[in-house]
């Protein structure tokens, strides 16, 4: 049961990655993003961490998609430009780094499947419970979280600043 | 989980959506009825009527619902040329999957199944409130893809300004749920339930309930915030060019979103399906007639608590909307981002400062925590109020020349 399930989220995340990739225009490219984020959503649920499941719902569906499609239906962006992408050095560079990380995935599966994988699939039914979130964000990993809310308010700080010097 | 589990699990999903699906039909009877009182007019009563001795007749219109139903389904389907034929087609469903799905993670009554569960409360999940959250936030999808994909100007402006309304007021309704989550110190539903057999959280929460019954119509896009299909500026909003089924889709996920709504409210604020006296009634029913009795006597007296806490709640929605006019666009924002997210942060800083102050579950404090919110909220009415400037005509200026 859980096996058909995962095949079935997996095969619907790769389709929108790659309708996404692939798509001429960028709403479609964004509801495939949606697509792809809604699988990998279910796919936390198949790894029994529920709070996972809804934080990526509510940051990326329901927040960051949201904000790509705002955006793009106000400046009507949605139109492919005709012309060559200006950047020419992009496509090989990123080209030669998907291949880096898809074989980096690979060695990873190849190499560590036997322990990592079990120690997955044993993982205690407490796992990514909120509590458990809570105490690794607010104990251990307090600094990262503290410094990442600065960047993020710094963001904030640009975009008010940006707006006064507008008008 | 073997077929039968699965075939009950089938079955009880169903009768939710249909259950949701007619509390939508009948709330919008409701509301007509309802909206032509307050007008002084007398709204549909001819569809469908019970007759009594004596010529009177008893439910005048409730085969109303039965009749539009019918009607839109006669309606001929068109798809405009221009528009982004797929996912022109597949707005309708983004916009009613959400509001169907919403209601699992809502305990509707407290009916005991026996093994620990409950047959009232489909999903007890353990982050139930950030399951409310997320589904509520990707409900806009629905609207803003259809604007988009009708082609239309007027169409687009309407799923653009949802967009931005939705995101704008998510702020305000997740931290006023916020305090709740304090106050009860968990994030199931049913959890929130429970805490609240003793007093509502209304009482120390009211700052946040009142934030929380803005900020949800507001994210239904519901009157007098519905300048996404402002009639007079925007011809229908985003579902101009949705007609037959596909319009009836939208209006249905719109009330539908209502109604959960209010159902999430009494979740949170009134108590869900608690009432003083059901558990002693039930324990009564249990004592005489044994245990699967009581337990379903339970069950219905709680869902019939919980449904008419919700109608109370949905005939507050009703007054609203029959009593305010709809506001202006920066009103919105200003009203969103300026009061609303400040006031509902503040609520969070009180609940925090007495959750720690104070013994979990004192009255006195409770009680104060309420009276606090309260006039906090009126002071904020008074003070930030629009300034009413005492209009004059002014024919002719004279000035002193010298």
């Amino acid at each position: 049961m859980e096996l058909v399930i995962f095949v079935i989220t997996a095969i619907v995340a790769i389709i929108g990655a790659v309708a996404m990739l692939v798509s001429r225009n960028a709403v479609h490219s964004a509801l495939f993003l949606l697509l792809n984020f809604g699988a990998i959503a279910v796919l936390y649920l198949l790894l029994q961490a529920p709070f996972l499941f809804a934080v990526q719902l509510i940051v990326y569906a329901g927040a960051i998609i949201v904000l790509f499609l705002f955006v793009v239906m106000l400046l009507g962006a949605e139109r492919d430009e005709e012309d060559a992408n200006p950047i020419r050095w992009q496509a090989p560079v990123a080209i030669t780094m998907a291949v880096l990380l898809v074989g980096e995935i690979i060695w990873v599966l190849v190499r560590q499947s036997q322990d990592s994988l079990a120690r997955v699939g044993s993982s205690d039914s407490d796992f990514g419970s909120p509590a458990q979130i809570a105490q690794a964000l607010f104990t251990t990993h307090l600094l990262p979280f503290e410094v990442a809310s600065f960047v993020l308010l710094t963001a904030l700080i640009g975009v008010v600043v940006l707006h006064q010097r507008q008008s | 989980m073997d077929w039968i589990a699965i075939l009950i699990l089938l079955v009880r999903c169903l009768v939710l959506a249909l259950a949701a699906t007619t509390l939508f039909a009948y709330f919008t009877l409701f509301e007509r009825r309802l909206l032509a009182r307050f007008q002084n007019r007398v709204g549909p009563n001819r569809a469908g009527y019970i007759p009594l001795p004596g010529g009177k007749k008893l439910f005048g219109g409730f085969l109303q619902p039965a009749a539009d139903a019918v009607k839109l389904f006669f309606k001929e389907d068109v798809i405009p040329t221009l528009a982004d034929r797929w996912v022109y087609l597949m707005a309708p469903g983004f916009a009613v999957v959400p509001a169907l799905i919403i209601w699992v993670a809502i305990p509707l009554g407290n009916w005991p199944d026996g093994n620990g569960g409950n047959w009232l409360h489909y999903a007890p999940i353990d982050v139930g409130i950030l399951y409310l959250l997320a589904v509520t936030s990707i409900g806009v999808y629905g609207i803003a893809i259809a604007g988009w994909a009708s082609n239309n100007k007027y169409s687009m402006l309407g799923g653009i300004r949802a967009s931005a309304q939705v995101i704008s007021y998510e702020l305000a309704l997740g931290l006023s749920i916020l305090g709740v989550v304090m106050q009860s110190g968990t994030l199931r539903t049913e959890g929130i339930v429970n805490a609240q057999a003793g007093m509502w959280n209304i009482v120390p929460q009211f700052m946040g309930f009142i934030i929380f019954l803005i900020a949800s119509t507001a994210e239904v896009v519901r009157s007098p915030f519905d300048l996404v299909e402002a009639e007079q500026e925007l011809v229908g909003g985003y579902n101009t060019e949705y007609g037959s089924m596909k319009f009836a889709l939208f209006f249905m996920s719109e009330y539908i979103k209502l109604i959960a709504m209010n159902a999430i409210a009494v979740t949170l604020f009134l108590g869900g399906g608690n009432l003083p006296g059901i558990e002693q009634a039930s324990a009564a029913v249990t004592a005489s007639f044994g245990v699967t009795v009581g337990n379903a006597a339970l069950g219905l007296m709680s869902l019939g608590a919980f449904l008419i806490k919700t109608t109370l709640l949905s005939f507050l929605s009703v007054w609203i909307r029959a009593t305010v006019p709809r506001v202006r666009y920066d009103q919105l924002m200003n009203l969103g981002w300026v009061i609303l997210l400040p006031l509902a942060l503040l609520n969070v800083v009180i609940t925090a400062v007495f959750g720690v102050v104070f013994p979990v579950g004192a009255v006195v404090p409770q009680i104060a925590m309420g009276v606090i919110g309260l006039i906090v909220i009126v002071l904020t009415t008074v003070l930030a109020a629009p300034k009413r400037t005492k209009r004059g005509v002014t024919l002719v200026r004279s000035q002193a020349r010298n």
